[in-house]
């Protein structure tokens, strides 16, 4: 089986965020990084493909967006991904990126599509289920754990409360949050030689038209300063949450 | 011209943020001069659809499809079948772990765009243009959504409820959900337990703790307030809490009234978990903590210290 991991190219998650004209992300200074959730996705398929029970062939990282995102598909190669595609468009939305996603799985047939559960930069939830919609297939989302048995899924996922194991046939898509690998796996040197020369392909991408459009980026308004209350007058802050704050 | 939300139910019942969701739905109903309509899926007692009506909801639509489990293609399909049906302008679901799992689906079903987390009404409705937050609470935008429908996921505990009683009208529409894929194979859970995504009060400890046999003092305090108890990821990675209590950027999302970061440095992964808190209340033995610049009140000591304090003020509130 051959599984897809959907990675995102996101500001390193320490990044303090500027905005050029309200329009228009400031690059200056970011460090590029796999996004969180999709860096785990793609530790767990590697440990998935390196248990031979699980019957995994080949791991591929997708990514949509354009050549300067490279360094980042590099390092999904460096962890150990076999190879690598790019569809080659700055998409607009998370709308786009799914249906360009999809022509790619459509193409290569991937039986197991992992995507994280959220993007550091729009926050969406989105591509997952979007892709999983495209291409008609099941989605299970907040996937904690995933291995196959015997060509079947067993998939732990997050409910209200606790939880719940499930399984539905291939293809699917998985959309992954915490729990899914205890720690992304960082390259090692052999990985990150071996890397330049992993292949990345280069797709061309379809015409789709985006749904949404960022208007304008906004600063958060400046919080009030800390009040702070005397370490041996616990009493005062409880009354202030009571009084003041009317949250007690 | 009728705004569709869908009403989840745990084990047949409705909670707070169902009625969050119809409010918000009517009031973006009152805005595109259209009714909201809510939708139920699975077995509710009309005695539970009825309070859906208080907050808004013009007709209670409902829909047995004859599965037990939550699969996610299925579901899709009825809410789609139902939004098409109505003619439905905009679909509303909670930006919770089901909303997260159907809104992209309806999404691309629908073509139509998706306001994902909002947490306020609409900038505008013409046109369609939603503020929600971006790169973890560091920032917001203003989003058009440019579809003929839109579809909007209410962060919980952002938007307060709004009694607006409406006659009740409960319609069963029969729906075919097509082919259930999902088999689930067993389920695990917690009940009694206040969850952490529901809680309007959380009190969460960091490394700050210094062990796990230290959390005596800040689960009686969780207690006394009836909040949710919450930790730093260093802490579950510990293994001091359990995985599911971990806040922040890679954990659970949360918006509660009050949180107590007890012992929490305030990395920014930390913050992205809880930018959207009402008040933040830190304690941390360093001044220069950075998790004094998110909150709104602190206190400078040591946690084991201040903890048994905060304890006995709880106490004596509530015994006046
Ligand atoms: C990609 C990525 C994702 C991440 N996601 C998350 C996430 O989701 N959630 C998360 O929490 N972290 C996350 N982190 C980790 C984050 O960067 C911090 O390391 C973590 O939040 C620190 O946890 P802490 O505040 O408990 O511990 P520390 O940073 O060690 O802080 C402990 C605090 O306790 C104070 N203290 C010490 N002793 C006492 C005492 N006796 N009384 C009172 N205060 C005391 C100290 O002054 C300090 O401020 C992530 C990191 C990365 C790189």
């Amino acid at each position: 089986m051959k599984v897809l991991v959907c990675i995102s190219n996101v500001p390193d998650t320490t990044t303090k965020v500027k905005f050029v004209d309200e329009s228009k992300l400031d690059t200056n200074g970011i460090q590029w990084v796999i996004n969180p959730w999709d860096e785990l996705a793609l530790t767990r398929a590697l440990e998935m493909k390196e248990d031979a029970s699980n019957g995994i062939e080949a791991v591929t990282v997708a990514h949509v967006g354009l050549a300067a995102a490279e360094p980042t598909i590099r390092k999904a190669l460096a962890i150990g991904a076999d190879n690598a595609i790019r569809v080659n468009v700055d998409p607009k939305d998370a709308y786009e990126v799914a249906s360009q996603l999809a022509q790619v799985v459509k193409a290569e047939n991937f039986e197991i599509v992992l995507c994280g559960i959220e993007s550091a930069d729009h926050n969406g939830s989105t591509v997952g289920g979007m892709l999983a919609e495209f291409l008609e297939c099941p989605s299970v989302t907040c996937v904690s754990s995933l291995k196959m048995e015997g060509g079947k899924s067993v998939i732990t996922r997050e409910i209200d409360g606790g939880k719940e194991i499930v399984s539905v046939p291939t293809p699917f898509v998985a959309v992954v949050q915490k729990g899914i690998a205890k720690e992304p796996r960082i390259a090692a040197m052999r990985g990150i030689m071996a890397a330049r020369t992993k292949p990345i392909k280069v797709a061309e991408p379809q015409a789709v038209a985006s749904l949404t459009e960022v208007k304008k980026y906004e600063m958060p308004k400046p919080r009030a300063a800390c009040k702070f209350v005397d370490a041996e007058n616990a009493g005062e802050l409880i009354a202030l949450l009571q009084n003041e704050a009317k949250v007690l | 011209m009728s705004v569709l939300v869908y009403t989840e139910n745990w084990d047949g019942k409705f909670k707070k943020l169902s009625f969050e969701l119809v409010s918000y739905a009517s009031k973006v109903a009152e805005m595109v001069g259209g009714e909201a309509v809510a939708l139920s899926i699975g077995n509710v007692e009309n005695a539970e659809l009825e309070k859906l009506a208080q907050y808004g909801a013009k007709k209670i639509i409902t829909v047995d499809p004859a599965t037990q489990a939550f699969d996610e293609q299925a579901y899709t399909k009825v809410i789609a079948e139902v939004a098409q049906k109505l003619g439905a302008k905009v679909v509303v679901l909670a930006n919770n772990n089901k909303g997260k799992a159907l809104a992209p689906r309806l999404s691309v079903r629908l073509k139509a765009a998706l306001g994902a987390g909002v947490s306020k009404l609409p900038v505008s409705t013409s046109p369609f243009v939603v503020y929600k937050k971006v790169y973890s609470g560091k920032a917001f935008s203003d989003i058009e959504l440019k579809s003929d429908v839109k579809i909007l996921t209410l962060a919980q505990n952002s938007f307060d409820i709004t009694t607006n009683p409406q006659a009740v009208v409960i319609e069963k529409m029969d729906v075919a959900a097509g082919d259930i894929k999902t088999e689930v194979k067993n389920v695990e859970k917690q009940t009694g337990k206040i969850l952490l995504t529901d809680a309007e009060i959380v009190v969460s400890g960091g490394r700050g703790m210094k062990s796990p046999d230290n959390w005596g003092p800040l689960e009686e305090l969780a207690n006394l307030l009836g909040a949710a108890t919450a930790c730093s990821r260093p802490v579950s990675d510990e293994g001091w809490r359990p995985h599911g209590e971990h806040t922040g950027q890679t954990g659970k999302i949360i918006a509660p009234n009050l949180y107590f970061a007890i012992g929490i440095s305030g990395a920014t992964q930390h913050i992205a978990g809880i930018s959207s808190t009402k008040y933040i209340v830190a304690v941390n033995s360093d001044k220069d903590a950075p998790i004094f610049e998110a909150a709104q009140y602190g206190i400078i000591g040591d946690a084991m210290k201040v903890l048994p304090k905060l304890v006995d003020a709880v106490k004596e509130m509530k015994s006046k």
